[in-house]
């Protein structure tokens, strides 16, 4: 016999950079990472010896950050995760960023996998915790815990 | 900030000019509204940094467009790439690396853009004008432009600079517009009496780079440079060490008559005072190296010389004439070399241990024959870069340092 579940659903709406639904494991950091010099394309390992999330991977992750950060060069680094696979199931950013718009953009123009890309509130969210990134009916972004 | 799109611009991104400058203006237009341009404008030339093979996506971008049909729509100049082509076999690659990196070269001229290979468009036919919008990439043309020639660019890097080229536009913002070209951070300088040296320029590009931050800087007191070469450096050695786009010099600079202007009209957020020690401990940093160290090669030319800079090393290598077959490695534009050739400038030289180099450079591909002991060099970029891209020791000087030392096979500075 089962007994109805409640389960305390938490959303937030948040803005499109690339439009996409995925799910998966919070990685959340409070500082920018760089996937340029940040991130090996190959395996997803993040690899800044100055990033408190060194040694973490990743791939499948949704990642949330408040920004991105640094040189252009982590569009290429961004795209190449994505036709490996290595790259996060989905980015949660605070702050619009141009350079990983880039990146997603060019990586669902060439292997049509889209990687969803969202700028909205990242407060409340916590690392481990599962995320489901949705499209709303106006095209919007809903970021709901699960 | 909404986006508004032009009539052509819709057109371009509704497939009706062809699939692949739809591609260019979708990817084009999210990357003008994660920046918050209001709208796009149209740019006279490009400048692609995206010739150095870094990976499969990078490639497959370029094919994609090419296969089609795509075409720049504006003169475009193609940055180096990790071959010589006009030197063949300078460049030593396992085969497996060769033949994409080959391929991604020419897949850009595929697209119409020219075959300059060069870090320094600015050298080239393509120089654009004061004032015109352009679209470039790669650090040193940037500040370049911005700064030397007052032409208009931001920094734009991967697949962006491209997207440009595809569609003639730009998002409207950054230093593209007049109010954002103001400068934000005073550099005084108190150097009276100083040499207007080839050094002290890089010293004060190296210095400027690190405080500046993303703010426009201006720098008051700066000696009148010899010719644009000893800017050149001095640009370079600031998008080094920071992320400077634009640099007002005044005096000098087309948009900084005056403090006054170069500021347009607005107090200095912060003023910095630099002197000689400043200088030489900025150089210093760069040169870890003894006098007396066994010396491997000279790399000269980066960014890639120019015609100015050939007519002095020319009459220098033959004065000194260095004879103990230590290379000394110069990266040049291609135009650059066909013009020597033809004046037969290059005559003889190679007794010296000249090695020209084209299309690429010392420090991004593997071209030096030996990485085991010092490399010499008068570029604050290549100094910078070199040790951590192919594993050199370097020791940085003036030209006439760098030549002395090839003649005496081991590390000569001050030499008179």
């Amino acid at each position: 016999m089962t007994q109805p579940i409640e389960v305390k659903v938490v959303e937030r709406a948040g803005t499109f950079q690339l439009t996409g639904a995925a799910e998966g494991e919070a990685l959340v950091f409070s500082q920018p990472l760089s996937f340029w010099g940040g991130i090996d394309a190959e395996t997803g390992e993040i690899i800044d010896h100055s990033h408190p999330g060194l040694g973490n991977n990743v791939a499948g992750r949704i990642l949330v950050m408040p920004s991105g950060r640094g040189s252009s060069s982590s569009s290429s680094v961004l795209a190449e995760a994505i036709r490996r696979g290595t790259a996060p199931a989905g980015i949660l950013l605070e702050r619009p960023d141009s350079i990983l718009a880039v990146g997603a953009i060019v990586a669902e123009f060439l292997y049509g996998i889209s990687m969803p890309l969202v700028v909205c509130d990242i407060a409340g969210i916590g690392s481990g915790e599962r995320i489901a990134v949705g499209v709303r009916e106006d095209g919007g972004a809903s970021v709901r815990k699960i | 900030m909404t986006l508004e799109l032009s009539a052509l611009d819709k057109s371009m991104l509704g497939s009706e000019q062809g699939p692949s400058v739809a591609a260019a203006m979708k990817i084009l237009i999210a990357f003008s509204k994660a920046v918050g341009a209001g709208s796009l404008l149209d740019i006279t030339g490009a400048h692609i940094d995206g010739c150095l093979y870094h990976g499969k996506a990078g490639l497959d971008f370029v094919e994609r467009l090419v296969e089609r049909g795509g075409r720049v729509r504006v003169p475009t100049t193609l940055n180096v790439g990790s071959f010589d082509l006009i030197h063949p076999g300078m460049v030593k690659m396992p085969v497996a690396e060769e033949v994409p990196a080959r391929r991604l070269m020419k897949a850009h001229l595929e697209l119409g853009c020219q075959a300059t290979f060069t870090c320094a468009p600015y050298q080239t036919r393509f120089r654009p004008e004061f004032g015109q919008q352009i679209a470039w990439g790669e650090s040193n043309a940037i500040v370049f432009a911005n700064s030397v020639i007052g032409a208009r660019t931001n920094r734009y890097g991967d697949f962006i600079d491209l997207c440009c080229a595809m569609t003639g536009r730009a998002p409207a913002w950054g230093l593209h517009l007049s109010e954002n070209r103001r400068g934000r951070i005073l550099f005084e300088l108190d150097i009276a009496g100083s040499e207007p040296s080839d050094s002290l320029f890089v010293g004060v590009g190296l210095i400027i780079g690190q405080a500046c931050g993303d703010r426009v800087p201006v720098i008051a007191g700066l000696p009148k440079p010899r010719d644009e070469d000893q800017l050149k450096a001095l640009g370079a050695a600031a998008a080094t060490t920071g992320a400077v786009a634009l640099f007002h010099a005044v005096g000098i600079t087309p948009e900084a008559g005056t403090v006054d202007e170069a500021f347009q009209g607005t107090v200095p957020e912060e003023i910095v005072h630099i002197n000689r020690a400043d200088i030489d401990h900025a150089l210093s940093r760069l040169s870890i190296v003894p006098d007396g160290a066994p010396l491997r090669a000279v790399s000269l030319g980066t960014p890639h010389f120019s015609h100015d800079e050939w007519t002095r090393l020319l009459p220098l290598l033959r004065a000194v004439a260095p004879d103990r077959g230590i290379p000394i490695y110069v990266n040049t534009g291609r135009a650059t070399l066909s013009r020597l050739r033809e004046e037969g400038s290059l005559d003889g030289m190679e007794a010296f241990g000249l090695i020209p180099v084209a299309d690429t450079c010392t420090y991004v591909t593997s071209i030096l024959e030996r990485l085991d002991g010092v490399v010499m060099t008068n570029s604050g970029k290549w100094a910078h870069y070199a040790p951590g891209n192919i594993g050199v020791t370097v020791a940085f000087a003036d030209m006439k340092d760098c030549i002395q030392s090839a003649a005496a096979g081991h590390v000569v500075r001050g030499a008179s």
